[in-house]
Parts: C-alpha cells; sequence; structure tokens
C-alpha cells in the first residue's frame, strides 16, 4: 500500500530524450513511445497511464468509456500534508480523469470485451470508493452482456486516504467477481508494473487467468516494507513478474508489443457471447 | 480466569499512560482495603467513597480516548485473545491443523467449537500471551498457509454444515520473504473471494486489531462485530504515519485521520455492531468482555441459522456489495436485480473532454495540465 514510494521515479520524462530510469540510457523520446514505452536497449517496461494504455490494448477507435459520473469524495476529511480533496483535484487537473481507474467497453484482436484500467498516473492507480466501484461495475457489466472482462493493474493498493472504506473494496469487488464467475464469466487479469498491496489481494488475483508484464513488480507488502521487517538483502529479482512465474503464482508473462494479439486469442477460446449468456441466465 | 488476579504492580507493569488516574485510585483504594483487613479499623466509608470514584473516572477517562489511545488498549497484553475465548467460552474444542498443502501456520487456529450446545467453526487470528508463544505464532501475523488453512476448514464447515465464527487480532499478515514466493496477495484474494461461496453463516468479530487485508481475509462474514475498544482499517497507525510522514511519530495523528475505531466504523456500515466492554477496557475484565462477545455471536448465529443457504449468500454478497457506498454511488446503483438494465451512458463533464482527448505525446511536460 506504499504507492508513495515508487511515484519517485519519473518513468516517462518527456522531451527529445528520455533516460531509462532501470538502464540509464539516453533513448530519444519519440523512440520510447513508438516502441510502447519499452526501453529498446535493456526492455524496461516502462509504466504508462491508463489512457496510454488503452490505445494500445483496445483494437482502435473501440473502447467506449463508462461510469464517468462516478467522483471520488473526502468522506473522512483526511488531511495528510494537504487535505485529501485538494490532492484529488491535483490528480484531475493533472490526469483529466476523475479517478484512478477507467473502465467500458472494447474490442481486443476482434473479441469485445468490458476492458478496465487502473491508472498509474492518478495517486499511484491507489483503490478508494469510486475504483472499486468501476471494478465492480465493469465486472457487472461485463455479466450483463455475457462478454469477457479484461482488467490492468497498476497499483500502489488500496488507498490510505479513505481508511476502511477502501479496505472494503477488495471485497466489493470480490464479491461481484464472484457472481461473474458463478455466471459463467471469464476473466483475465493483466499485472503490470507496479501492482502491490489490496489490489494484488483482490480482484487482480482472483481472475481466471493471470499475466504479468515482463518484469513488472507484483506483490503484497512493498520491498521497503518487507526489507524494514526482515532487516535483510531481499533476493535478485524479487517480487518481479519472472520470479512469480517461477513460484507458480501467475499463468503467463507477455511482453507488451504482444499483449493485444496474445489476448486476442486468449479470448478466442472464451465460450462464445450467447452461451455465456445462457450460462449467466442460468 | 487465572491470570485476573494480579498485583498492583503487575498492573503497572502494563499500565496505560492515560489509565495512571485510574491507577492512581485504584492503589489507594488497594491500600485502604490492606488497612482495613490489617487493622480491623472501619474504613467502609471511605472504601465506598473510592470505590464509586474509581468506577466514575474509570467512565470519563474511557469515554474520552482518542484512537490512539484504544489503538494501545486493543494491544493490551492483557486483553483477551482467540485462545481465552476457547479456554472460557467453548466447552469442546478440536483443533484441527495445517494448510494441507505446506504447513500449519501458528498465526491463525482452526478447529470445531461448541460454545452453549452450539456447534461451529472457530477460525482466529493467535497472537499468543508469553513471549515464546507469541513469537511462534508470530504475533498474530499469518503466511499464506495460515489463509489458506482458513479456507479449507471454512470450505469443510460449509460441507458439513457447521456455522463459522472468524475471530479477527492481527496487526496484519506478515511481509516477509517466504509469504511473497508463497503468495500472500493471492491466498488473501481468494479468501475473500471464497468466503462470498460458503453455504453456511459466517460471523465475524474484530477483536483487538484489525490490520488491512490480513484481517479481511477472514473477515467476509453475514454479521461483522467489533469490540468497543478494536481498531480495523486499511493500514496501522504506524504505517500509515511512515508512508505520509516517513516516521512513525505521526502515529497518533494517522489513527486520528483513518478513523478507525468502533464508532466510526458503525456509522459507515463496515461493523454492524459494536460489542460493549467492561468499564475500563477488556483488559481489566475478560470475562466480561468474553461474555459479552458470546452473547452477540450466539444472537447472531439463532438469526441466521435458520436460513437458506442462498439467501445467506445472496445477503452476504449484497452486503459487500453496497458496503459504506457514499450517497452518490448509492444514488446512481445498479439495481440489484440487474436484468435488463440499460448501462450507464458516458456523462460529457468538465475534464472528460480533456481526458479523451489523444493520449500523451512527446510533446506534453511531464505532468501537465
Ligand atoms: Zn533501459
Amino acid at each position: 500500500m506504499a504507492w508513495r514510494l515508487k511515484r519517485k521515479r519519473k518513468d516517462m520524462p518527456s522531451g527529445l530524450w528520455s533516460k531509462c530510469s532501470a538502464c540509464g540510457s539516453m533513448i530519444y523520446t519519440k523512440e520510447l513511445l513508438a516502441n510502447l514505452s519499452v526501453c529498446p536497449n535493456c526492455d524496461f517496461h516502462h509504466t504508462v497511464d491508463g489512457r496510454r494504455r488503452i490505445e494500445i490494448t483496445a483494437d482502435p477507435g473501440t473502447f467506449v468509456e463508462y461510469f464517468t459520473e462516478l467522483r471520488p469524495s473526502d468522506r473522512l476529511g483526511f488531511v495528510d500534508k494537504i487535505p485529501y480533496s485538494e490532492k484529488l483535484a491535483k490528480a484531475q487537473q493533472k490526469t483529466g480523469n476523475a479517478d484512478a481507474c477507467l473502465a467500458g467497453t472494447a474490442e481486443i484482436g476482434g473479441v469485445p470485451v468490458v476492458l478496465a484500467v487502473l491508472d498509474f498516473s492518478f495517486m499511484g492507480g491507489s483503490m478508494g470508493e469510486v475504483v472499486g466501484e468501476k471494478i465492480a461495475r465493469a465486472t457487472e457489466l461485463a455479466g450483463e452482456r455475457g462478454l469477457p472482462l479484461v482488467i490492468f493493474s497498476a497499483s500502489g493498493g488500496a488507498r490510505m486516504h479513505e481508511g476502511a472504506i477502501s479496505l472494503m473494496q477488495m471485497a466489493k469487488t470480490c464479491s461481484a467477481l464472484s457472481v461473474f464467475r458463478e455466471g459463467g464469466g471469464f476473466s483475465i487479469s493483466v499485472m503490470t508494473n507496479p501492482t502491490t498491496g489490496g489490489v494484488t489481494a483482490s480482484f487482480a488475483s482472483v481472475c481466471d487467468i493471470l499475466i504479468g508484464e515482463p518484469g513488472a513488480l507484483i506483490g503484497f507488502a512493498g520491498p521497503r516494507v518487507i526489507q524494514n521487517t526482515i532487516r535483510q538483502e531481499l533476493p535478485e529479482g524479487f517480487q518481479r513478474a519472472e520470479f512469480l512465474l517461477e513460484k507458480g503464482q501467475i499463468d503467463r508473462i507477455v511482453p507488451r508489443h504482444r499483449m493485444r494479439e496474445e489476448l486476442g486469442v486468449i479470448l478466442r477460446y472464451a465460450r462464445p457471447q450467447a452461451e455465456a449468456e445462457a450460462a449467466a441466465r442460468n | 480466569m487465572a491470570r485476573s488476579k494480579k498485583t498492583a504492580a503487575q498492573e503497572a507493569l502494563h499500565a496505560l499512560p492515560f489509565e495512571k488516574p485510574i491507577d492512581d485510585i485504584r492503589s489507594r483504594l488497594q491500600e485502604l482495603e490492606e488497612l482495613a483487613e490489617q487493622t480491623s479499623q472501619d474504613l467502609s466509608e471511605e472504601i465506598r467513597f473510592y470505590r464509586d470514584r474509581l468506577e466514575r473516572v474509570t467512565r470519563e477517562v474511557y469515554a474520552n480516548l482518542t484512537p490512539w489511545d484504544r489503538v494501545q488498549v486493543a494491544r493490551h497484553p492483557d486483553r483477551p485473545l482467540t485462545s481465552d475465548f476457547i479456554e472460557s467460552c467453548c466447552e469442546d474444542w478440536i483443533e484441527l491443523h495445517g494448510d494441507g498443502c505446506f504447513a500449519d501456520d501458528r498465526a491463525i487456529v482452526t478447529g470445531l467449537a461448541t460454545v452453549d450446545g452450539v456447534r461451529m467453526m472457530l477460525v482466529g487470528h493467535r497472537k499468543g500471551r508469553e513471549t515464546k508463544e507469541r513469537m511462534a505464532c508470530n504475533f498474530g501475523s499469518a503466511h499464506p498457509e495460515g489463509y489458506r488453512k482458513a479456507l479449507r476448514k471454512m470450505g469443510l464447515a460449509g460441507r458439513m454444515g457447521l456455522p463459522i465464527l472468524c475471530l479477527v487480532n492481527t496487526p496484519g499478515a506478515y511481509p516477509g520473504v517466504g509469504a511473497e514466493e508463497r503468495g500472500q496477495a493471492r491466498a488473501i484474494a481468494e479468501n475473500i473471494h471464497e468466503m462470498f461461496g460458503i453455504p453456511v453463516p459466517i460471523v465475524a468479530v474484530i477483536l483487538g486489531e484489525g490490520g488491512s487485508g490480513g484481517a479481511l481475509g477472514i473477515a467476509v462474514a453475514d454479521r461483522v462485530g467489533m469490540m468497543e475498544n478494536a481498531w480495523y482499517s486499511v493500514i496501522s497507525p504506524e504505517g500509515c504515519a511512515s508512508i505520509l510522514w516517513h516516521s512513525a511519530d505521526g502515529r497518533e495523528r494517522a489513527a486520528e485521520a483513518l478513523q478507525l475505531t468502533a464508532g466510526p466504523l458503525f456509522r459507515l456500515g463496515i461493523v454492524d455492531q459494536v460489542i460493549p466492554e467492561p468499564p475500563g477496557g477488556a483488559h481489566r475484565d475478560p470475562d466480561g468482555a468474553l461474555a459479552a462477545l458470546k452473547d452477540q455471536v450466539l444472537a447472531w448465529f439463532e438469526e441466521l441459522l435458520p436460513l437458506p443457504a442462498d439467501r445467506l449468500i445472496a445477503d452476504r454478497r449484497r452486503k459487500f456489495r453496497t458496503m459504506a457506498a457514499s450517497l452518490d454511488t448509492l444514488a446512481s446503483a445498479m439495481d440489484p436485480a440487474r436484468t435488463g438494465r440499460e448501462p450507464t451512458p458516458p456523462v460529457p463533464e468538465p475534464g472528460a473532454e480533456a481526458a479523451r482527448r489523444p493520449l500523451p505525446s512527446a510533446e506534453k511536460p511531464p505532468g501537465g495540465a
């Protein structure tokens, strides 16, 4: 739940040249963007914001956004350095989004889906009431329409500024997913750098197929918290997608360049829409 | 309970800072009582005066606890634990160990229990009381195998038709290398998800500490109770302070900001009932606290046991689907039946225009509006 730690690293500097935060090499920014923000030198998959994720994942022009009426509020009157309400306003101004989740219908590789994406550029993709509600509604929309559900996560976890309300989003999203699964729904969770805390410990881990992007940090506790607890160096590659694959925690690692295509292939294995709808009715 | 008889010295050892006015009166009272006994003087007038005063001051102090004070009460070494509930409220106790896969995590205890003739599956965090036991239980911080053990036993309860009682008391799930390797996040997620499908009544009570996902991993229940001086939140006050202010010093402030005590959580609808503790907190009268807990649990089981499984599951899912919803969210929430509903159309609004513009290009300044 330590989204703040991650934000320090400026993954995507703009300007003519960008410096890769992973290998330090200087890359022509246009080249980096054309390469889907994957470093051409070291292959590090830099975090992309929610809109960009949709752009590079959904088939061009197919995304229709839903649930934009949901807006967050500061229900606890939470103040850290500045009031949470101000923090929200700043993040909204910076990203142009109401909160850290974008959801709607789309096609991926020609297959209609419901797509939900967490936006790391909005308060570290942290989950408060609006994020939880959007994931739940996206899940329900997929159930109603008999569509597969695809969720991309990039999040430091539950949002502290909403206290126990944000904790309850873990249960809310899992409640919706349990109804969806019982109704014959099929879901894919893609965990990108970083996916930690209450997001990994809820909807991102209970989808039918779990995919990681190469090198993505995926875990429950943040590395700094673990290091402070055990007071030892962490093993090489700890909590990276490759580590999770080796430990049997995720199904596949899919590079960003192949993501749209592979999701399309997997989605075509899901039962046809009419059949899923029939299952949902029963 | 044998340990409720303590010497003044022992009590002083565990005294919480805000309890000083109470402790002062208590030691004065104790002196008078001893004096009366030794000298056969009639001090009944004075003793009665100090007893009344002790009661009044205790109530006053406890009526004005800050959130951080309550966190300390929740962690008091004499506070009743899951093991005390088993010892003093269960006529029958058959512990069932292990996750059937990797290990027997002692931070979560599971087993068959009978309380006032009601047979149930008990699942609870175990903190331990003495140092050695506390270490063996990892101070109540479970590993993935603890959550998997809990889920396995809850599944068994589902098949046996036994109601489930979950006693929550953890600072949080353990953040360690092995825990991550074996899928801590996934284990908690699966518990939360699978508890929505368990066909028997589930009651959860936050006994002391309700630390984040580690607590919720056994707290998806039809009824959620919370002891008066327990805390339950998304992160511990120390964790919150260290992230927001990079030090543990802000823990009082963090406890305040998180609204982690029973009152605010009851008002938000996150807990169904605040279970009152005896004056001066559960650590002053563990038996009294456990009796109140037991009565509430049994009342809830009486209410839930006659309900059919599909109703229990549907109600549980709806409860958490709409839990702590803001008025705005509720107002636009979907119909529970969710059939033939028109999807919410995208609504244009300030900022939405910008949101749908072509995506950040190389020219866009970092974080620019
Ligand atoms: Zn690089």
